[in-house]
């Protein structure tokens, strides 16, 4: 594994690397490997050696490129980049361009980061699996005839072989956090609000949430304080600019109250390597200074129930768009209803139909009450129990995924055995917490397993200390 | 033959002269070039969010205050979710459970009615069938302007209130007023920019159990056409329902020119929009400070300007709420007396509500796009009051201003007209009358009064004929009774 995105800012600050030569380097390797791993869309080689050259002319005049200076840094190919296809993994969006960049990437650009390429997922950010893309699935590094995780399955792949050292996903009920821990690396869904959604491609607007892949939680850090922040353009941002986390992470974890979430970890379906993880992370922090005890949080058996219904809900109406009219595929037809259906029907595929389908219904007169407005219930409830819990502990812990990653293929047929792979994720989501994937380890045929770290909203300070001490400690 | 009472609503939905869209950047305006004042949030591109337009709130906030409404705490927007191409995000950010303004009132010539809500939305684009003489059905491909996508809306709900088409005319023009006064919209009718839909129903008097079936009418582009299709709506429905048909809950299309409603198609499951919270805006929650801020600068509404015009410039009750009611006519009429340098308020208000008005409606302009300036129209009082112009002279020389884009004075002087008011050269015309009318003098002199009466009246045509119109009448009348006694 290449050497942290920390300790690369550094040389080419200090002008002793190149970030060209750093680019060139990662190009060949993707070239050479990523055939078999399928992490990438598209490679933005001749920006990424643009971006790479003036990073490396603004050091030669003594400028600061900024905290990302030179890190080829992946997308998760439903993020904006002017002028570059965007496909959300997806064949509706065919040959379509967008006019504008999303805010995170503006950042990361400003920070001196380098746009090495748009990377693989689940179509419209819907799977576990990196399975449902239009393009193709793909392979997790650490064995091939595994998946990745997913939905953001080609930035956790592309991240662990190296390939960019930072990465960008976007987490809706766990799919930066999942494809993490399949992938053994470090990965973030920030508080509800912390980091401006203006140009990630909507699947469940209140859900949603971009965040980093890191091979460090110090490089997670270090890009999570890049791109968060208020923004003019996503009024559901938060307001006021989140302390950085970087220079609290060695702040350690003596005095703080671990709790270990009975719900998430004791139940079946979950890998006894995997609870072994968690108790064996738990013990660390013990051993560090911290308190750690067993909590119930009995409404989050209902999250995965509540989710499919408010995700697909709202996935329902985000979709609509892709009619036909204004971009993307279009399939003609003698009238504009026959057009829109005929184009849906073409582009989309499986498992965004199923939603789509779940989401109608579960908003149609006469049943959003039974449906939705139940779900918001229940998620009303996980906000009021996770509140409490948080009164007498600081952070929370338990599996990311259930188990380590899987056969490709295992799951396609049986799309609940595939939702239950969210189930110790979505509760984050749903009551807009931040949540982290920290590496521990390996399980079951020596795959990697993460543990995760759960915080109320902008508990973020908090989660990064925890995660820092596990990542010292992990074995 | 029983007697039926009918039950109407109104809903009015105008467009905000907000300076840009509700929830983009983008300048609303209208006519620009098709697909010029777009961007990526109005467009509903991927990825796009919208921000609310801060003085869209503040617009309702107005409204608000003109109208007595309560402002909730917190109002949330929601999503309208239906297939429609001029619709970018195939469903409308609107308001549904929790409007930003509920329970106004408006007062029609001493009628409460109650205004149930009133809600911020966006607009779509406008579609343009080519081929197949421009309907979507047989056309050969449509175009569409997504401008409009995303202009902010307010949809202003009245209780049932309205008993008759005339008070439903009332309300409307009220309202228009009002929306005028505190300056949230233009309200053209013809233009689209004002909309108003009609919710009709009627059963017999004296039942006070359920109302009837209602149905909406869509599609008046004036007020005086909303009067005609509620009148004409309630005059279907009572026959109907005295040859014992069913009335069907529908929506009917006002058609102008054949002067009935029609029903329209019954769109295929269009009915249930999916509403749901809009999550990607958060709830509006107007601060007490805005609401101050608002109240403070609160315009003068119309049943205040009516009363302040029948009280200082003496006008008729009636003639003040022809000035009030017509869009910007009262702004033009004290825009006039501001440069007045004589004659009275009440003149200009005379001329505005008589020829000017008359042209207005004759050419469908406003009030601020005529050629005569009020400052103009001032002059031309000044002329008839200083005796320069006859009122018949006037007339004809604001008949030329109303038109072109000339000053009174400067058409006096092309075509001069100027009245003369030399008293010998006027005594020299009625003598010379006199003169060459000698046998109508005689039967003046022997006549009754009404054969006097006669006779002076031809006399004094034949002066003014003689003066080519221009003899001041006062002068005239004075010498040729000297004359004649």
């Amino acid at each position: 594994m290449s050497a942290p995105a920390t300790d690369l800012v550094a040389s080419v600050r200090s002008g002793t690397e190149r970030a060209r030569d750093v680019v060139e380097a990662r190009l060949a390797d993707i070239e050479a490997r990523d055939p078999e791993l399928h992490a990438f869309l598209l490679v933005l080689a001749d920006d990424a050696r643009v971006a790479a050259d003036a990073v490396d002319a603004a050091v030669a005049v003594g400028d600061d490129p900024g905290p990302l200076a030179g890190v080829p840094v992946v997308l998760k190919d439903n993020l904006c980049v002017r002028g570059t296809p965007t496909t959300c993994g997806s064949r509706i969006l065919d040959g379509w361009r967008p006019p504008y960049t999303a805010t995170v990437v503006d950042r990361i650009k400003q920070a001196g980061g380098i746009v090495l390429g748009k990377t693989n997922l689940d179509e419209f950010a819907m799977g576990s699996s990196t399975e449902n893309s239009a393009f193709g699935p793909t392979r997790n590094p650490h064995d091939p005839s595994r998946v990745p995780g997913g939905s953001s399955g080609g930035s956790a792949a592309a991240v662990a072989a190296g390939f960019g050292l930072l990465g960008l996903g976007s987490d809706t009920g766990g799919s930066i956090r999942q494809p993490a821990a399949l992938c053994g690396v470090v990965g973030v869904k920030p508080t509800y609000g912390m980091v401006s959604r203006y140009g990630l491609v909507a699947f469940a607007s209140s859900l949603d949430q971009i965040g980093p892949f890191a091979t460090t939680v110090e490089d997670a850090a270090r890009l999570l304080d890049v791109i968060a922040g208020p923004d003019p353009f996503d009024s559901t941002c938060i307001a006021d600019a989140p302390p950085m986390l970087e220079p609290m992470l060695r702040d350690g974890v003596a005095g703080l109250r671990i709790g270990i979430v009975e719900e998430l970890t004791d139940v079946d379906g979950v890998q006894p390597e995997v609870r072994a993880a968690v108790e064996a992370a738990a013990a660390a922090l013990e051993a560090a200074g911290a308190s750690v005890e067993r909590v119930s949080v009995p409404s989050t058996v209902y999250g995965l129930s509540a989710y499919y219904l408010i995700a697909p809900a709202e996935a329902s109406s985000n979709l609509a768009r892709y009619d036909g009219v204004r971009y993307g595929l279009r399939v003609d037809a003698e009238d504009v209803a026959t057009m829109n259906a005929a184009t849906r029907a073409a582009g989309f595929g499986t498992e965004v139909k199923r939603r789509i389908m779940l989401g109608t219904y579960a908003l149609s007169a006469g049943y959003y009450d039974a449906y939705y407005g139940q779900a918001q219930r229940i998620r009303t409830l996980i906000i009021r129990d996770l509140a409490r819990v948080y009164e007498s502990r600081d952070v929370l812990l338990s599996p990311t995924s259930p188990t380590v990653a899987f056969e490709v293929g295992a799951k396609t047929a049986d799309p609940l055995s595939m939702y239950l792979s969210d189930v110790c994720t979505i509760p984050t989501n749903l009551a807009g917490h931040a949540a982290m994937s920290v590496p521990w380890g390996t399980g079951a045929a020596s795959l990697p397993v993460g543990v995760q770290v759960l915080a109320p909203a902008l508990g973020e300070a908090v989660m990064f200390r925890v995660a820092q001490a596990l990542e010292e400690a992990a074995p | 033959m029983t007697e039926y009472r009918p039950t109407i609503g109104l809903e009015v939905h105008c467009e905000l002269s907000t300076a840009t869209k509700l929830f983009c950047g983008c300048p609303n305006e209208f006519g620009a070039e098709p697909n010029t004042n777009i961007c990526p949030v109005c467009l509903g591109l991927p990825g796009s969010l919208p921000v609310l337009n801060a003085t869209a709130v503040e617009f309702a906030l107005r409204l608000a205050e003109a109208l007595s409404f309560t402002v909730p705490e917190r109002s949330i927007f929601a999503r309208k979710n239906y297939f429609y191409p001029d619709m970018p995000k195939d469903y409308q950010v609107s308001q549904y459970e929790a409007p930003i303004l509920t329970d106004g009132v408006l007062d029609v010539g001493g009628t409460t009615i109650r205004i149930e809500r009133a809600h911020l939305e966006e607009d779509t684009g406008k579609s343009q069938h080519i081929g197949g003489g421009g309907r979507i059905h047989g056309a050969d491909h449509s175009l569409i302007d997504y401008n409009r996508a995303g202009v902010p809306l307010m949809e202003i709900v009245s209780r049932p209130d309205i008993t008759s088409a005339e008070q439903a005319r009332g309300y409307a023009t009220e309202l228009r007023a009002v929306l005028l006064a505190i300056g949230v919209s233009d309200v053209k009718m013809e233009e689209g920019s004002m909309r108003v839909d009609a919710n009709v129903s009627v059963r017999p008097v004296g039942d006070t159990g359920e109302l009837g079936t209602k149905v909406e009418v869509k599609n008046m582009n004036s007020i005086r056409s909303l009067g005609r299709a509620i009148d004409h709506e309630i005059e279907r429905q009572v026959a109907a329902l005295e040859s014992s048909e069913r009335i069907v809950q529908e929506t009917r299309h006002w058609d102008e020119a054949d002067g009935t409603t029609h029903g329209m198609r019954n769109k295929e499951g269009s009915s249930d929009y999916r509403y749901f919270p809009e999550p990607d805006l958060l709830p509006v929650a107007p601060t007490e400070e805005q609401r101050a801020q608002v109240r403070d600068s609160r315009p003068e509404l119309p049943a205040a300007k009516r009363a302040r015009l029948v009280a200082e410039w003496g006008l008729a009750e009636h003639d003040a709420r022809v000035l009030v009611d017509v869009p910007y006519l009262a702004d033009y009429a004290q825009a006039a007396v501001a440069t007045l340098s004589g004659g009275t308020p009440k003149d200009v208000a005379n001329w505005c509500t008589g020829e000017v008005l008359a042209y207005l409606n004759e050419s469908g302009l406003s009030p601020e796009v005529l050629p005569l300036a009020p400052d103009g129209l001032a002059e031309l009082v000044g002329l008839v009051a200083d005796g320069t112009l006859s009122r018949s002279l006037a007339k004809d020389v604001l008949d030329e201003a109303l038109r072109e884009p000339k000053r009174p004075k400067q058409i006096i002087e092309e075509r001069g007209l100027a009245q003369v008011s030399d008293e010998g050269e006027l005594a020299a015309v009625i003598d010379a009358v006199i003169d060459a009318n000698a046998d109508t003098v005689e039967s003046y002199r022997s006549g009754d009064d009404k054969a006097r009466k006669k006779k002076r009246g031809f006399l004094m045509g034949e002066a003014m004929k003689a003066t080519k119109g221009q003899g001041n009448p006062q002068l005239l009348n004075r010498l040729l009774d000297d004359r004649l006694a």
